[in-house]
């Protein structure tokens, strides 16, 4: 007798909703499905990750309302649009004027375009899925040589018992021009929510984007996020990760740096407490020569929190004169808490400037004794030498308004103060 | 002001102090010197409280107070302040920031009102100039990429901000230059008067020279050997310390 398996990934996602004129991109996701299944811890990629906690449950696609303002950033002034559970809010989203600035939905775009632009980028299970049953998301394009006058800051919020949130926008920023774009991702009341993410982009010819992306989930939520970049020669390219939030947390940056005379930075940091599991991949690939890529993550896990970095880095055989730096360091504050890190580096080109560095440790007794013996608690100094440990990170935050507001975060959450 | 009662302590297996007795009352400057590996450094660590020493028997008095029970930093809180022999740097860490942090939570151990952002920058510009410690250096990263003059200055700035009302300066002198244990001289004698007192620990003389101290003890195999004047390091620093061995 043979026995019929049914495919855990079409389970999944069973009962879900797509439009009714499917595009070639859902199409073609949902086909790919088929054929696929979640990835296992024997998964290199997926080593330290246990997805099977986020897909052995049910989620749901459900449209909701809830109120934003808390989600916002004092004194920023800025375009705020705003996704709940994955599904656009047009009456608590705002649109200023700007120069060159078009923000319109993600069914906009040009596939074709898109297609043939994101070729080379690699896609995973959960990107696909979030391709084949998107609910919404944003195309945002910057005109050439027009330099936006106000930040994008996209707030996505979750609600609601198991709920999945698949949202997918994809960034143009065209030759000379200029765009910063925050993302947030943010829950209220979220049980068993899973955040789906999806944010794609095209960084043109000698053009820069700046992108600062803040998790701060409830410890209930689950997010995995693909994000892939593309840079076309000299353009600039810089990211920030902020991630306190969420139970069980998966960031996958992807540059691919398709031209010569590059700025690539990315940078993280990564507060866990409790049971959080949160992991950080990225990749740089370099294509092409001088340029410079520089990766900055810090971590700091508390409690029975874990932590993944993996940072991959490939120089090809054309990318010669290439500077690549990558750091990893992360402060265990218990006994329980953990990190893998993994530095990858491959380099095929012969002249070049690369270097990385992994640090796993606990707080500086000496440092602690000396702030201690100046007066200074123990929880209060390691208050300081946490925050002087993560600030290097922190100040890579350009906008002065959204500094506050992560100051703020960590003040309010963990009493950091900077 | 302190008073140390057969203070016995021990690092891991090995016996430091063997039952070192120790008066100072406010107003004094002792001197504490001896050879290397006497136990100077493990009496300064014991009685901040630094973590690894184990006090196997005495006690230590510090204005009515059981010291050995309180823990590092509200030994600092009720008073106490070491200048370390070697300062550690902090990056990321200003040295003003974390002083008015120190400087609150002393406050608000002693029921006393926050220090106001103006009174404190004024405190700063003060006490800097006391030791000659450049602003800048003032508000930058503790100690981190200071010279071991600048450091040791830090240590005296640090002291006359937090007005404490006993000093252990642990071999404050070593690494200084002639200038620089001068300044370092003048900052100590300046912040002294008759309600505080100074524990100098070195192993040379010639901090004495600037600082004058009340008494001279020699700490030798974990005890106070002798005790005198301050002619007494004079002789100290002629004869060495083996002189003392001879005569104990």
């Amino acid at each position: 007798m043979e026995a019929v398996q049914e495919n855990k990934v079409v389970q999944f996602t069973e009962g879900w909703k797509q439009p009714d004129n499917l595009t070639s991109i859902r199409k073609e996701a949902k086909q790919a499905l088929n054929a696929m299944d979640f990835p296992t811890t024997r998964v290199e990629d997926w080593k330290y990750t246990r997805t099977t906690r986020i897909t052995n449950k049910t989620f749901t696609q459900q449209e909701a309302q809830v109120e934003v303002d808390a989600f916002k950033i004092d004194n920023l002034k800025c375009h705020e649009l705003v996704f709940v559970n994955g599904f656009f809010d047009e009456q608590s989203s705002t649109l200023l004027e700007d120069v060159g600035l078009s923000i319109k939905g993600i069914e906009t775009l040009d596939e074709e375009a898109y297609a043939e632009l994101l070729e080379d980028t690699e896609e995973n299970v959960f990107s696909l899925i979030n391709k084949a049953y998107s609910t919404g998301g944003l195309y945002i394009h910057q005109e050439k040589n027009k330099k936006a006058t106000y930040p994008v800051h996209i707030i996505h919020v979750t609600t609601g018992n198991s709920v999945i949130a698949n949202v997918r926008h994809f960034v143009e920023v065209e030759q000379g021009a200029e765009l910063y774009v925050i993302t947030s991702y943010n829950s209220k009341n979220a049980v068993d929510c899973f955040n789906n993410v999806v944010f794609e982009g095209l960084v043109g010819e000698n053009s820069s984007l700046t992108i600062d992306k803040l998790q701060t989930e409830e410890q209930t939520v689950f997010n995995i996020s693909k994000e892939n970049f593309i840079q076309d020669p000299s353009s600039r390219f810089l990211m920030n990760t902020i991630t306190i939030g969420g139970l069980l947390v998966r960031n996958g940056v992807n540059i691919l740096v398709e031209g010569a005379n590059c700025y690539s930075e990315i940078n993280g940091v990564y507060l866990g407490r409790g049971k959080q599991h949160l992991d950080n991949h990225t990749f740089i690939d370099h294509l092409y020569e001088h340029c410079t890529s520089s990766e900055t993550y810090k971590g700091v896990m508390d409690d029975s929190s874990t932590g993944v970095f993996n940072g991959k880095v490939i120089v090809r055989q054309d990318a010669q004169k290439i500077e690549a730096y990558q750091s990893n360091g992360n402060i265990l504050l218990s006994d329980k808490s953990s990190v893998n890190s993994k530095p990858e580096l491959e380099i095929y080109a012969d002249d070049v400037r690369c270097s990385h560095g992994s640090t796993t440790g606990q707080l500086d007794e000496d440092a602690l004794f000396y702030l201690q013996a100046r007066g200074i608690n123990k929880k209060s100094a390691q208050k300081l030498l946490v925050a002087a440990f993560i600030g290097e990170v922190l100040d890579k935050i350009k906008n002065e308004d959204t500094r506050a507001h992560v100051d703020k975060l960590f003040l309010d959450q963990f009493g950091w103060e900077f | 002001m302190l008073s140390i009662k057969n203070l016995h302590a021990k690092i891991e297996d090995h016996d430091i102090l063997k039952g070192l007795n120790l008066e100072v009352k406010a107003g004094e400057v002792h001197a504490i010197m001896g050879p290397n590996g006497a136990g100077k450094s493990t009496l300064a660590s014991v009685l901040a409280g630094k973590d690894g020493y184990e006090v196997t028997e005495g006690a230590v008095d510090f204005d009515g107070i059981n010291l050995l029970e309180l823990d590092t930093e509200d030994r600092a809180k009720e008073g106490l302040f070491l200048a370390f022999q070697y300062p550690v740097e902090i990056p990321g860490v200003s040295n003003v920031n974390f002083l008015r942090t120190a400087i609150n939570e002393i406050r608000e151990y002693r029921k006393e009102d926050p220090i106001s952002a103006k009174d404190f920058m004024a405190r700063v510009r003060e006490k800097s100039a006391l030791v000659e410690l450049d602003a800048k250096l003032a508000s930058r990263a503790v100690n981190e990429g200071f010279s071991g003059g600048e450091k040791k200055r830090n240590e005296i700035f640090q002291m006359a901000m937090l007005e404490p009302k006993l000093a252990i300066l642990d071999e404050t002198d070593s690494g200084l230059d002639i200038d620089a244990l001068r300044i370092v001289a003048n900052g100590v004698n300046k912040l002294k008067n008759k309600n505080n007192a100074v524990i100098i620990i070195t192993h040379y003389q010639r901090l004495l020279d600037y600082i004058i101290p009340d008494f001279v003890h020699v700490l030798a195999d974990g005890k106070i050997v002798k005790t005198g004047p301050k002619e007494l390091a004079l002789e100290l620093e002629e004869k060495g310390y083996d002189w003392i061995h001879e005569t104990a």
